[in-house]
């Protein structure tokens, strides 16, 4: 379906059927203390040209440095297929399809995004996809405080889990009469400790895999921990390291109930930020507690393959105030994006990208650990992430490392004062030996 | 026009309640309120042993496009809950006063529900 803009006739006729005279009487009942003229530094509109101008001269300083920056957004490789596709119209323009009979081709490409998040975490069903990794936790926070709702309104967010994602979840659940409790990690391992864990009234855990500091965590003595104690677990996943790492679903005896995460892995680029790709999934019997859009597959009346909407009596737009979230929508975009990069690797590909990011990162931990002073911080196995306890000022050797078009790492002391001089370092298939060998002699210049 | 047997107790909210030789009391939707949903595909019922408070949302029958709160029509505690209707809920659509029953209660007949002919005035007026 094409985008086609109201001219300034289609306007006048519609505001003339309103009754108001132009478009700003319609944002009347708006106070105009409230209101804002502009945005400060942004200019008005500027001609096309001007603007690439400024943008070619605001990005002349920019290098391309090698990037073991990860702390949950990771530079991997995205095929060209990836983006020339998701560029089509079809899918570009697309929103959330309400309408089946316009809208299979966006309906498939949904159902097949749920069909391959589902399988990688082994669970029984996902949606069609949440707005970032940070957001869908939360999500998955009230989804299980409503399935168990029995046990209580209390849910464990270890401290090994990403900070940023601990922020998002309390900004959204904190006012809803959700306790939210932070069980430590152990210093030596950094991995999650359980061990002072009041379980009253817990209605779920969140298991990050790996967890913030890179660290693998036990996440079958976890979730047996938390279902002793009739709690559900939600599995936080990088679901690149799902590729070879044990899924949620087959955590533990019974699996997590819960598995949510960053999609960002998944072929979307880093630009500055955003957007992001949130993906959720639970088993069966959790579905009607699941937040958001989901595609199904079904029969038309001639007996044909269809897609649809399903499920919505959860949603807005029918139980409303009793909804299960207030998404209604999905990131249609980047879930296509996703499904695309996953199409174009298949299983062996997703392998092997988790496998290079692995090795990579021992390549990297043992250059940089031969280093004077350069130890590691943790014991626990670890994915492609892990975080080093360097000698000297850390700002002043990410600064020269950068300098030598190195983008080093992250430092944790801002979230985790005890590790003052822990940084987070991360490797993809994109910073082969080569790179790792290029990292660790500026270090050593550095040092 | 729909059933409203004559033997059973109703609310205004289209539950119905049937009083037990055991002394419990038999809840579920009425023929009216299951024709107004429309063919249900999920029928969600509280634990047995949950304590019900009259008039508090107790149960959730979800159609295709539609999904209504079933409100408990008396105070008390839940006996047994049919569990059928997990894998049947067109039972609640077929058969509302028999294999469509919801839950079973343990409390006392209020004294506010209404009769059969009461009822039918009720829907006939809606």
């Amino acid at each position: 379906m094409p985008f086609i803009a109201h001219t300034a006739q289609d306007v006048a006729a519609m505001l003339r059927v309103v009754g108001v005279p132009d478009i700003a009487a319609l944002f009347d009942e708006i106070p105009p203390a409230l209101r804002i003229e502009g945005l400060p530094g942004v200019p008005d509109g500027l001609p096309e040209w001007e603007v690439g101008a400024l943008l070619t001269e605001r990005t002349a300083g920019d290098r391309n440095p090698t990037c073991f920056l990860g702390a949950g957004a990771y530079q991997h490789h995205i095929p060209a297929a990836v983006w020339q596709l998701v560029s089509r119209g079809e899918f570009y323009s697309a929103y959330t399809p309400y309408q089946a009979e316009a809208s299979q081709g966006t309906l498939q490409v949904l159902y097949e995004f749920q069909s391959m998040i589902a399988g990688l975490c082994a669970l029984d069903v996902a949606n069609a996809s949440l707005y970032d990794g940070a957001s869908a936790l939360a999500e998955a926070v009230l989804m299980a405080v409503r399935a168990n709702g029995q046990a209580g309104r209390r849910v464990l967010l270890p401290r090994a889990l990403h900070p940023a994602y601990r922020a998002t979840v309390r900004s959204i659940v904190a006012r809803q009469g959700i306790e939210l409790l932070e069980p430590g990690f152990d210093a030596t391992t950094g991995r999650t400790v359980l061990d002072a864990v009041d379980w009253t009234g817990v209605a779920a855990l969140a298991v990050p895999q790996p967890n913030f500091f890179g660290v693998l965590e036990d996440v079958d003595a976890l979730t047996e921990a938390a279902h002793a104690a009739g709690a559900l677990v939600i599995g936080v996943v990088n679901p690149l390291a799902l590729a070879i790492l044990k899924p949620p679903g087959q955590w533990g005896a019974r699996g997590a109930d819960i598995a949510c995460g960053e999609g960002q892995p998944l072929g979307i680029p880093l630009a500055g930020g955003g957007p992001y790709l949130g993906f959720i999934a639970c088993r069966e019997g959790l579905v009607r507690q699941l937040p958001g859009r989901i595609a199904g597959r079904t029969l038309d009346l001639d007996g044909k393959d269809g897609f649809t909407l399903t499920l919505q009596a959860r949603e807005q737009h029918i139980r409303r105030a009793k909804a299960t979230s207030n998404i209604c929508t999905n990131q249609g975009l980047l879930a296509t994006a996703a499904t695309l990069y996953m199409s174009l690797m298949g299983p062996a590909g997703l392998t092997t990208v988790a496998r290079q990011s692995h090795a990579h990162l021992r390549d990297l931990r043992e250059r940089l650990c031969a280093l004077p002073g350069v130890t590691p911080a943790f014991s626990g196995p670890t994915f492609n992430e892990t975080v080093l306890r360097l000698p000297g000022d850390l700002p002043r050797v990410l600064d020269g490392l950068l300098a030598r078009d190195i983008l080093g790492g992250l430092p944790v002391a801002e979230h985790y004062p005890e590790l003052a001089d822990g940084l987070l370092v991360c490797t993809t298939e994109l910073t082969p030996p080569a790179a790792c060998e290029r990292y660790a002699t500026a270090l050593a210049e550095l040092l | 026009m729909s059933q409203v047997p004559d033997t059973l107790r109703y609310t205004s909210t289209h539950e119905w309640l049937r009083p037990e030789a055991d002394g419990s009391i038999t809840v579920g939707i009425t023929d009216h309120a299951q024709a107004q949903l429309g063919d249900l595909v999920y029928v969600e019922l509280p634990a047995v042993g949950k304590a019900l408070t009259a008039g508090d949302a107790c149960a959730v029958v979800e159609s295709v496009k539609a999904a209504a709160d079933v409100y408990a029509p008396l105070t008390g505690t839940v006996l047994a809950r049919n569990d059928a209707l997990a894998g049947a809920p067109e039972h609640v659509n077929q058969d509302p006063y028999g294999e469509g029953w919801l839950l079973r209660v343990a409390g006392t007949l209020p004294s506010d529900t209404l009769d059969a002919a009461a009822y039918r005035a009720l829907t006939e007026s809606a």
